[in-house]
C-alpha cells in the first residue's frame, strides 16, 4: 500500500487562457484515501484545476500525476481511475435516471447483468429508486446532483473529483450530499473537492488548500486554517472598567477595545471552547454584559491570508 | 481505448435511438417540412410548372415526378438541421464533458450522433417517399436502380450529417445550430430541384449547375425516372466524398480541441 504513489501529485502547475494567467504554479499532494479540498472564490482557478487533472484540458506547464499517470501522456489510464462530478450536472436529460446509469455501465463495459445490478445499487444508495424511471429533466437540483455523483461512481473509481458539489443546493440537499460524500470516503475512495464554502471543506476534508488568483495561498487542516484567521473569536463586553481590568488580567494578551470595554478572545467557537471560557470567567467571578461568538468564514480566511476580502460572495448561500 | 470503439459507438447509437424514441415528434417534424413543400409544389404550383416542363402533354403528374428528387434532398437537409441541433444540445450540456473524462473511444460520441441521424433521416425519407407515391409519383427504377438510389442517398446523408455535426459543434448555442444549416435547405431551390437550371438567368444558372446538390438530384432523377445521367453520378459521388471528409475532419478537430 505504501509503495503506491499518492493519488494526486501536482507541482508547478501553470495554465493561462491568452493573456489571462489562471493557474500560477500550483503544488499539491493528495495521499490515497483522503479528502482534499480546494477552497476559493469564483474565478480562483478551481474548476480549471479539476479540468486539467481530469484530462479535459491540457496544462501549460508543471508535473502532474493522477493515480501514477500523467494526464497529458496517458489520458486513458487516468480516465480509467477517476470519476468526475462537475459543477453543472452532466446528466442526459432525455434519459431516465436508470438509463443514465446503465449508459455509464455500458461505457465501462460492465456487461448487461452487472450494469443493471450496479445501477440498482447506486439508485438505492443515492435515494433515487423511486424516481428511477423518470426523465432526468424532471429532477430537482438536489436529485440531479445525486444522479450526477452516482454516474461518476459507476466505474468504481479510485479517485473522485467533486467540482463544487453543493453550489446552488438548498441547505437540506447540501447536508444530504455531505452525508453521501462521507459514505464514499468510508469506502476508501480518494476525493478531490472544490468549494467556495469553508464550512463544506471543514465538514468533509482532511486537508484544505486555499486558492486565490491562481496561487495556493495557504494549506493545512481545517483547524490550522482557522487558526490563521483572527476572525474566530468570542467577543466579551463588560459594563465597568473594574471588571474589564480583571478580565484583561485573566485572558492576558488578546485583542481588545479599551473604549468599548470589549475583549476578543480567540476561539473556534465550539461548545468545548465556550465551556472552558465560561468556566474561567466563573472561576474569577467576572460578570459579562454580552457574549457573542464569531466563527470564521471564508471571508475571514481570505481577509487573513490575502489581506483583502473575497470579491464575489455567493449570495445564493 | 480504441479496442472498444465498436462497443462504445453502439452504446452511443443506442443512446441516440432512445432519444429519438422518446421524442418521435422531432423525427416527424423533420419529415413534415419536406412533405409540406412536396404538397405545396405538387398542388399549388404543379399545374403551372408542369406545363412549363412537360409541355402541354405534361402537367401536374409529370411535375410530381420531376419534383420528388429535389424534395428528397430537402429531407436530407432538414434532417441535417436536426443533427446540428442535437449535437449543439449535447455540447452545451455537461454530458459530453463527462464522456471526455471517461476511458471510452473518443470518436464514439460523434459516431453515435452520425449513425443515429442516419437512421432518423432514412425514416423521414421513407415517409416523404410514401407521401410522394400516394400523390402519384411513378418511378420507373429497376431493383438495381433502387439499390443505387439508396446508395446515393446514404452517401449524401452521411456527408451532410458529418458537416452538420461540425456545424453543431462550432455553434455556441442551440439557436445558432438551428440556423447555420439553413442554407442547405435552400440549395435544392438554387439547383435543378424544382425547375430546370436552363430556365434561370445566367449568374444563377452558373451557380445552380455547379453547386453540389444538382448532380445528386440529376443522378437520382436518372435512376428513378430514366432521364440521362451522364457525368452527374461521378460528380455526385465526388461531392459527397469531399463534403463527408471535410465535415468529418472539421468535426473531429473541434471535438478534440482542448481548452
Amino acid at each position: 500500500m505504501n509503495t503506491r504513489p499518492p493519488a494526486i501529485v501536482v507541482s508547478g502547475l501553470r495554465k493561462s487562457y491568452g493573456d489571462k494567467l489562471v493557474l500560477d504554479g500550483i503544488d499539491l499532494t493528495v495521499p490515497r484515501g483522503t479528502v482534499f479540498a480546494l477552497l476559493g472564490p469564483n474565478g480562483a482557478g478551481k474548476t480549471t484545476t479539476v479540468q486539467i487533472l481530469s484530462t479535459l484540458i491540457g496544462a501549460d506547464g508543471g508535473l502532474i500525476s493522477v493515480d501514477g499517470h500523467d494526464p497529458a501522456r496517458e489520458p486513458d489510464a487516468v480516465r480509467a481511475a477517476i470519476g468526475v462530478t462537475g459543477q453543472f450536472s452532466a446528466v442526459d436529460n432525455l434519459l431516465t435516471a436508470e438509463e443514465n446509469l446503465i449508459l455509464m455501465a455500458d461505457l465501462h463495459h460492465l456487461g448487461k447483468r452487472e450494469g443493471r445490478r450496479r445501477a440498482a445499487d447506486l439508485l438505492a444508495r443515492f435515494e433515487l429508486t423511486d424516481s428511477a424511471k423518470n426523465l432526468a429533466s424532471t429532477f430537482s437540483g438536489g436529485m440531479r446532483r445525486r444522479l450526477d455523483l452516482a454516474m461518476g461512481l459507476v466505474g468504481d473509481p479510485r479517485i473522485v473529483f467533486l467540482d463544487e458539489p453543493t453550489t446552488g443546493l438548498d441547505p437540506r440537499s447540501r447536508r444530504d450530499m455531505w452525508q453521501m460524500i462521507r459514505a464514499l470516503v468510508a469506502g476508501g475512495v480518494t476525493i478531490f473537492l472544490t468549494t467556495q464554502y469553508l464550512e463544506e471543506a471543514d465538514q468533509l476534508a482532511d486537508r484544505i488548500a486555499v486558492l486565490d488568483h491562481g496561487k495556493l495561498v495557504a494549506e493545512g487542516t481545517a483547524g490550522e486554517l482557522k487558526r490563521l484567521v483572527p476572525g474566530g473569536h468570542v467577543s466579551l463586553r463588560f459594563t465597568d472598567s473594574a471588571t474589564y481590568a480583571a478580565a484583561t488580567r485573566t485572558f492576558g494578551d488578546v485583542p481588545r477595545d479599551d473604549d468599548a470595554l470589549v475583549l476578543r478572545v480567540p476561539s473556534d467557537g465550539g461548545v468545548a471552547a465556550l465551556r472552558g471560557l465560561l468556566a474561567r470567567l466563573d472561576a474569577e467571578a467576572i460578570e459579562v454584559a454580552e457574549l457573542t461568538v464569531h466563527t470564521p468564514d471564508l471571508d475571514d480566511v481570505f481577509l487573513a491570508i490575502t489581506g483583502q476580502p473575497q470579491q464575489e460572495k455567493e449570495s445564493a448561500r | 481505448m480504441t479496442t472498444h470503439a465498436l462497443a462504445d459507438s453502439a452504446t452511443m447509437l443506442r443512446r441516440q435511438l432512445r432519444h429519438m424514441k422518446r421524442y418521435p415528434s422531432l423525427t416527424f417534424m423533420l419529415a413534415g417540412m419536406p412533405v409540406v413543400f412536396l404538397l405545396l409544389f405538387a398542388y399549388v404550383f404543379g399545374g403551372a410548372l408542369g406545363a412549363g416542363i412537360g409541355g402541354p402533354t405534361g402537367g401536374r403528374a409529370d411535375y410530381i415526378d420531376y419534383l420528388v428528387p429535389g424534395v428528397i434532398l430537402m429531407t436530407v437537409a432538414a434532417a441535417a438541421q436536426g443533427t446540428a441541433i442535437s449535437v449543439a444540445m449535447d455540447m452545451t450540456e455537461g454530458i459530453v464533458n463527462r464522456f471526455r473524462t471517461m476511458a471510452i473511444s473518443r470518436a464514439s460520441v460523434l459516431t453515435g450522433h452520425v449513425l443515429g441521424s442516419l437512421v432518423q433521416t432514412l425514416i423521414s425519407m421513407v415517409i416523404v417517399l410514401g407521401v410522394a407515391l400516394l400523390i402519384g409519383f411513378r418511378p420507373t427504377a429497376t431493383p438495381v436502380e433502387w439499390l443505387a438510389v439508396i446508395g446515393v442517398l446514404v452517401l449524401l446523408t452521411f456527408a451532410l450529417i458529418w458537416l452538420s455535426v461540425a456545424l453543431g459543434m462550432v455553434s455556441e448555442s442551440v439557436e445558432t445550430a438551428s440556423n447555420l444549416p439553413m442554407p442547405l435547405m435552400l440549395l435544392p431551390f438554387l439547383g435543378s430541384g424544382f425547375v430546370p437550371t436552363d430556365s434561370m438567368p445566367a449568374g444563377l444558372r452558373w451557380f445552380a449547375e455547379y453547386q453540389p446538390f444538382t448532380p445528386v438530384i440529376e443522378t437520382l432523377r436518372g435512376l428513378l425516372l430514366g432521364t440521362p445521367i451522364g457525368g452527374s453520378a461521378y460528380l455526385a459521388i465526388a461531392w459527397c466524398v469531399v463534403i463527408a471528409l471535410a465535415g468529418y475532419l472539421w468535426a473531429k478537430r473541434l471535438y478534440n480541441r482542448t481548452s
